[in-house]
C-alpha cells in the first residue's frame, strides 16, 4: 500500500518536473521564431544593396540565415507526396536542389518587400509536449498586418521550420497544387526538368 | 440603403436555401468548395481559365504600364494619401458587415478609425487612427459575412478584370459594390467612373511586387492563385484561424481522395 503510494508519488512528481519541461519547450519555438524573424530584418534593413533591389544577395543572405533552419527535405517530399518515395536517391538529390532553389527564390521575392515591418509573435498557445506545432506571428508596418505562421518540428536542441504560412496560405499546400499536373503527366523527372527551367529563368 | 440591404438579404436567403436543396446532385459538388488545394474541385476550371488569359493579357497591355505610369508620376505621399482615402471609405463597409457577422466590439473599433481618421486626418487622407494604435485588423466584405454564417463559397469563379473569385462572392459584389468608395462618394456616373479607375490603379500599384513574386515562383500561375485566393478568402472569414481539416504529415492523395 504504502509502496503503491510512494510509486503513484513519483511518478506525478516526474510529471510535474516534465511540464515546466514542455514550457521550456515551448518558450524556447516562439523565441527561435522571434529571434529568426529578427535576425533577417534587422539584416535587410541593414544592407543598402538590398534596400536598393540587389536580388542576388537577397538570395545569399535568405541561403545563409534561413535555409539552415529549414527541413526542406520534409518540405520536399509533403509537396511531392506518394511518388517521392518511390524515387531514386539521384531524383531525390536533383528535386532537392531545385526545391531548395524555389524556396530560396520564393523568400527572397517576399524580402524584397520588406521596408520597416516589424514582427509580432503571438503567444503559443498549445504548450502540449508535442514534438510539432505552430507558431503564429504578424508583420506589422504597412497597413494591415499579415499573418505568418511557421510549423515547427523538433531538431535535437533545437527547432527547424516545415511550413509557412503566409496570409492563410501553407506553402506545402501550394507547391502541392503546383506540382501535380507535373508529377501526373511525367513523374518526378517530367517535374524536376521543369522545376529546372523555372528557376533558371527567374535567375536572369 | 435599407434597400440594398433587404437586396442582400434575399441573395443570402437564395443561396442558403440552394444549400437546402443539396439533395439535387449537381447542386452539391457545387456549393462545396473549402478542402485543400489538391482534393478542391473547380468544376468550372475551363471557363476560368479562359477569362484568366484574358485578365493576363488585359493586364500586361494595359493595367500593368498605366500602373507603372501612375507610380512614376505621381509621387509617394500623395499615392498614400489616395490609398488612405479609399481605405476609409472601406472601413466603414468593414465596420457594417462586423456588425453584420455579430462582432459588436470590433465593429466599434472600425466604427472609431473612421471617425477619427474622417474628422482629424481630412476626410481620411492621413491614416491618424493608425499612429494612434487604432490599426485596421481586417477588411470586411459581404462575401465574408455570408461565408462567416455559413453559406459555403461555391465555385471558383474567375471574373473579367476583377479576376479571382467565387459563386457567393460574386454574388455578394452586387452589395460590396454599391457600398464601395467610387458609389458612397459620388453621385454622377462620370465621377464614380474615374473614382473606380482610380482604385483600380491604386490597386494594381499595391500589388506590383506581389505579382513579380507570383511571376517568379509560379509553375502554373492559374493554380496558384487560385490556391491563393481560396485558401486566403477561407482565412479572412475565419479571422485567421480556419478550422484544421486536414494533417499536414499525410501523404497528398491528389485525385483519389474523397471529396470532404
Amino acid at each position: 500500500m504504502l509502496r503503491r503510494t510512494w510509486i503513484t508519488a513519483l511518478g506525478l512528481m516526474c510529471a510535474v518536473a516534465a511540464v515546466p519541461m514542455a514550457r521550456a519547450e515551448a518558450v524556447a519555438a516562439d523565441a527561435f521564431v522571434r529571434t529568426l524573424s529578427n535576425e533577417v530584418i534587422d539584416a535587410v534593413k541593414a544592407d543598402k544593396a538590398i534596400q536598393g533591389g540587389d536580388v542576388s544577395r537577397i538570395r545569399s543572405l535568405v541561403d545563409a540565415k534561413v535555409m539552415p533552419h529549414v527541413d526542406f527535405q520534409r518540405m520536399t517530399a509533403m509537396s511531392v507526396g506518394p511518388q517521392w518515395r518511390s524515387a531514386t536517391p539521384e531524383q531525390q538529390k536533383r528535386m532537392l536542389e531545385e526545391f531548395k532553389t524555389l524556396m530560396v527564390n520564393t523568400y527572397s521575392g517576399a524580402l524584397t518587400q520588406v521596408k520597416n515591418q516589424t514582427v509580432q509573435v503571438k503567444p503559443l498557445r498549445n504548450t502540449s509536449p508535442d514534438s510539432d506545432l505552430v507558431v503564429r506571428t504578424e508583420v506589422r508596418g504597412q497597413g494591415e498586418p499579415i499573418q505568418l505562421d511557421y510549423r515547427l518540428e523538433k531538431a535535437g536542441e533545437g527547432w527547424k521550420i516545415y511550413d509557412v504560412n503566409v496570409g492563410g496560405f501553407w506553402v506545402v499546400e501550394a507547391y502541392k497544387g503546383q506540382f501535380a499536373k507535373d508529377l501526373s503527366a511525367g513523374g518526378l523527372d517530367a517535374l524536376i526538368t521543369r522545376l529546372s527551367e523555372k528557376n533558371k529563368s527567374t535567375r536572369n | 440603403m435599407m434597400r440594398r440591404l433587404f437586396a442582400a438579404l434575399m441573395i443570402a436567403a437564395l443561396m442558403l436555401g440552394l444549400q437546402g436543396c443539396s439533395s439535387i446532385p449537381w447542386i452539391k459538388p457545387a456549393l462545396e468548395n473549402t478542402g485543400p488545394s489538391t482534393e478542391r474541385s473547380d468544376p468550372w476550371e475551363r471557363f476560368n481559365r479562359r477569362v484568366f488569359s484574358f485578365n493576363e493579357a488585359l493586364d500586361a497591355v494595359v493595367i500593368k504600364p498605366l500602373a507603372l505610369g501612375y507610380r512614376a508620376v505621381v509621387p509617394e505621399w500623395l499615392r498614400t494619401g489616395v490609398d488612405n482615402v479609399f481605405n476609409n471609405v472601406g472601413d466603414l463597409w468593414s465596420a457594417v458587415n462586423l456588425m453584420l457577422q455579430a462582432k459588436p466590439r470590433a465593429a466599434l473599433e472600425m466604427g472609431m478609425r473612421v471617425a477619427t481618421n474622417t474628422v482629424f486626418g481630412i476626410f481620411g487622407f492621413v491614416d491618424v487612427a493608425d499612429e494612434l494604435g487604432l490599426e485596421r485588423r481586417s477588411v470586411e466584405d459581404f462575401g465574408q459575412t455570408l461565408g462567416r454564417w455559413g453559406l459555403k463559397s461555391g465555385p471558383y469563379l474567375v471574373l473579367p478584370l476583377l479576376g479571382p473569385s467565387t459563386l457567393r462572392d460574386t454574388a455578394a459584389l452586387t452589395v460590396d459594390f454599391k457600398a464601395s468608395p467610387p458609389n458612397l462618394a459620388f453621385r454622377e456616373v462620370r465621377d464614380q467612373n474615374g473614382a473606380t479607375a482610380l482604385q483600380l490603379l491604386n490597386t494594381r500599384v499595391k500589388l506590383l511586387n506581389a505579382s513579380r513574386v507570383l511571376d517568379d515562383i509560379a509553375l502554373d500561375k492559374y493554380v496558384l492563385l487560385r490556391d491563393a485566393y481560396l485558401a486566403r478568402r477561407r482565412s479572412m472569414i475565419y479571422d485567421g484561424e480556419p478550422p484544421e481539416d486536414d494533417e499536414p504529415a499525410a501523404p497528398a492523395a491528389a485525385a483519389s481522395a474523397p471529396a470532404k
